[in-house]
């Protein structure tokens, strides 16, 4: 390690606190209905009226639910059409031919749920159609579609009495024009100044100086990039994803990229505190993620710059400094380094972005251990944009929900009474998931079709298959990348990217919707308080012993096997 | 239901058509007219034929030039199949590829740096990248090549020596990233000197 990646990365904590407290005070501003920009309203009332709605028109959790879980349908429909289609449609320049019906399955399933688990090369299977029209629409639609959840969940909190969470079309319709696609075009903007392509030409042809042809594709990548960051998609455009100079030029697109990983789910924290009036207690969230979040890096960068022992014992030079950042190179770029490989690791599995700018699966034992351990912890630190903070609330009524035993006194909520009712429904979004990822896993290495998608041999192996389902149950998207897709691992990992979407939005809603029609009962000297250093605690806690728990005996025969093998 | 179904219908049309078309058309005419080299790849020309991309590493194996990192993609730097070698730490092939790899640089670079070891190679050398096609090599290895390029160009190794560091990419804004020598542009350099 060394002082110039120790710098890097508290830069890089510093601007995220600094861009991202502004935009959740913003975002706050714009769920509210008195925010009508001028000219735009009159776009945004012609929106309403061409779905039928009306901004003043109310849903309460199930009708909410519902008109989530019926959009999601149908752009699941259009998704698979336009990648089964292709090959007879436009704006497809390089003639690719029709996705293949397993790997269209799980594409549709992946890009609908924000999760972005690719079984694919993009810019050798997808045809410019697909990638613009159909996943990156998917890229701002379903990131939009979870902070749409979480707005409707934290209104659930603040309101008295009340059935009704908001209208989810206005909150659909905001998220995407008043926040995703502005943020979107300016990363866009800046990523195309650095080199991200954005053309509708097809690959280029080089000649190359020793004599040999060269096939480069290129595309309308730049915006795509934005966006695959901003709604913490991880979908790229290339195969490698954003290990490719083409998506990521240098160390300030490196930069820029984590940023927009984590932005927007910071940014709601911050959201949240001002939306439930509740600012220290938003802070104290805050500081639990970013606590988690800095023991990943602090396990994970050592780890890989340590190296792998297959590195040390070939005599090779893995030493830091005079003219290489050395320790685990392999499968990382030199424009990135260690510091930033790993930084990024951890930060695209905090969030549920899952975009890679190496290799996870040639990560050391306990460097890949980090991202596995992160994206079984539910995309909770930070997590994916809305729904990271929706599942944060499952362990907050949890931690609240125990404390509340320790001291002997029904709990409360932000002044809110929590019952047998709101315990089940965060006990099911805190732990379907975990439990679904066990139970994939174990089907995938009992069965001959299962281990057929492995590729590393012996506990790496294992790993794989963990990641594997780990990831597409959490939405994330990255992946050791060697598992591969088969008829089996590919509909299985569509039916646990869904059930991992809908579950906990679902639970999430009937949480909130349950809160809200309570009132609120002042606080007394016996109240728990969530805004102070115990809460933090506590609320840490419960998250490395309910998720960590489930996880660790999967662990042992992964990568702790690996890690203590030699 | 049904009305869901008919909202959702509409939704789905008027977003695909304006986040799917009507923006990215947009979004690519300015990209066209403001960074016109950036928005088709940053290919490279040489008397006005594209030779390949700024952003993409293209097999070197001649020694009068430098060499980039080994690649996972099929072929070597195929820049329309980019891909990670997606080898474990423990898997026995990592091991073995590292050896050979290593092998064949010291076969080819000890002639021209006598006293040369298995530990004067950087790890970059020996190990794929991320893409397949990294188009930099760390600073250290590309001092390694320099006297093996200097010396089959029978040119001062000072001259290859200021043209690595006039074709080293430092850290963005000097702070973010790592250095890294743009392989490509350095030996279109090279290449240049007999030229002029």
């Amino acid at each position: 390690m060394g002082g110039q990646g120790i710098a890097q990365i508290l830069v890089y904590a510093i601007v995220l606190i600094a861009l991202g407290y502004p935009l959740g005070l913003y975002m706050a501003r714009v769920y509210g209905p008195e925010f009508r920009p001028r000219w735009l309203s009159a776009v945004e009332g012609g929106f309403y009226r061409v779905v039928r709605t009306r901004a003043d028109e109310e849903q309460d959790w199930k009708a909410y639910s519902k008109s989530v879980i019926v959009f999601t349908i149908v752009f699941f429909g259009l998704l698979y059409l336009i990648l089964r289609l292709q090959g007879h449609l436009f704006l497809n320049p390089d003639h690719l031919t029709g996705v293949p019906a397993h790997i269209a399955v799980n594409t549709t399933a992946s890009f609908t749920t924000n999760t972005n688990w690719q079984y694919y090369g993009g810019e050798y299977t997808m045809s410019y159609l697909s990638q613009m029209a159909g996943l990156a629409v998917q890229q701002f639609v379903s990131a939009a579609v979870g902070m749409a959840v979480l707005v409707a969940v934290i209104r659930g909190f603040s309101r008295r009495t009340a059935t009704e969470l908001g209208n989810f079309w206005v909150d659909l319709y905001r998220s995407t024009v008043y926040i995703l696609l502005p943020l979107s075009l300016l990363l866009g903007v800046i990523l195309l100044s650095q080199g991200v392509p954005q053309t509708f030409a097809g690959h280029a042809t080089a000649h190359t100086l020793e004599g040999a042809t060269q096939t480069i594709a290129r595309g309308p990548v730049a915006l795509m990039i934005a966006i695959k960051q901003l709604g913490t998609n991880g979908g790229g455009f290339y195969n490698s994803n954003s290990a490719v100079p083409f998506e990521n030029p240098n160390g300030l697109t490196n930069f820029l990229e984590m940023i927009a990983i984590l932005l927007i789910p910071a940014a709601q924290v911050f959201m949240f505190g001002k939306m439930v009036l509740a600012r220290r207690h938003a802070w104290m969230v805050f500081a639990a993620m970013f606590a988690v979040l800095a023991l990943g890096i602090a396990i994970a960068y050592p780890a890989e710059q340590h190296g792998s022992q297959a590195l040390r014992s070939s005599g090779i030079n893995i030493t830091q400094g005079h003219g290489q950042s050395g320790g685990n190179m392999s499968d990382k770029e030199v424009r990135f380094g260690i510091a930033n490989t790993a930084l990024w690791g951890t930060v695209t599995t905090d969030a549920s972005n899952g975009s890679v700018n190496g290799g996870h699966d040639a990560f050391t034992a306990f460097g890949g251990a980090v991202p596995l351990v992160n994206i079984f912890f539910g995309e909770v630190i930070f997590g994916g944009v809305g729904s990271g903070l929706y599942g944060m609330f499952f362990y907050i009524v949890i931690a609240v929900f125990i404390a509340g035993l320790m001291v002997g006194r029904t709990p409360e909520y932000l002044g809110k009474k929590i019952e047998a009712r709101e315990i089940k429904y965060a006990a099911v979004g805190a732990l379907f998931v975990p439990t679904m990822v066990l139970a994939l896993t174990a089907l995938s290495v009992v069965t001959a079709s299962g281990l057929a998608s492995v590729f590393n041999p012996g506990a790496h192996g294992f790993t794989e298959a963990l990641y594997a389902y780990t990831s597409q149950s959490n939405n994330n998207g990255s992946a050791f990348a060697g598992y591969g897709a088969t008829n089996f691992s590919a509909e299985l990992g569509a039916l646990a990217m869904l059930l991992g979407r809908f579950a906990p939005v679902v639970a999430a809603l009937a949480l909130s919707g349950s809160l809200a029609g309570k009132k609120v009962a002042p606080v007394s000297a016996g109240t728990f308080r969530t805004d102070g250093p115990t809460f933090v605690v506590l609320l840490v806690g419960v998250i490395l012993l309910t998720a960590g728990l489930m996880v660790f005996p999967a662990l042992t025969l992964g990568p702790i096997v690996e890690g203590l093998s030699h | 239901m049904l009305r869901d179904l008919k909202s959702s219908a509409i939704a789905v049309v008027v977003l695909t058509l304006v986040l799917g078309f009507g923006i990215p058309a947009l979004f690519t005419g300015f990209a066209q007219v403001a960074f016109s080299s950036q928005a088709d790849g940053s290919l490279v020309k040489v008397d006005g034929k594209v030779v390949g991309s700024r952003l993409a590493a293209q097999a070197f194996t001649k020694p009068q030039y430098f060499h980039p990192r080994p690649s996972a993609t099929a072929p070597p730097y195929n820049a329309d199949g980019t891909t990670f070698a997606n080898l474990g730490p423990t898997n026995p092939d990592l091991a073995k590829n590292v050896r050979t790899a290593a092998r064949a640089i010291l076969k080819l670079e000890r002639p021209y740096n006598p006293g040369m070891t298995i530990h004067n190679i950087p790890v970059d050398a020996v190990t794929t990248s991320g893409s397949g096609i990294d188009p930099d090599i760390s600073p250290a290895y590309a001092a390694l090549q320099s006297h093996r390029v200097a010396a089959v160009r029978h040119v001062p190794l000072a001259t290859v020596q200021q043209l690595i560091s006039d074709n080293t990419d430092g850290r963005s804004w000097g702070f973010f990233g790592e250095p890294g020598v743009n392989v490509l542009k350095l030996n279109l350099a090279l290449d240049g000197l007999g030229a002029s």
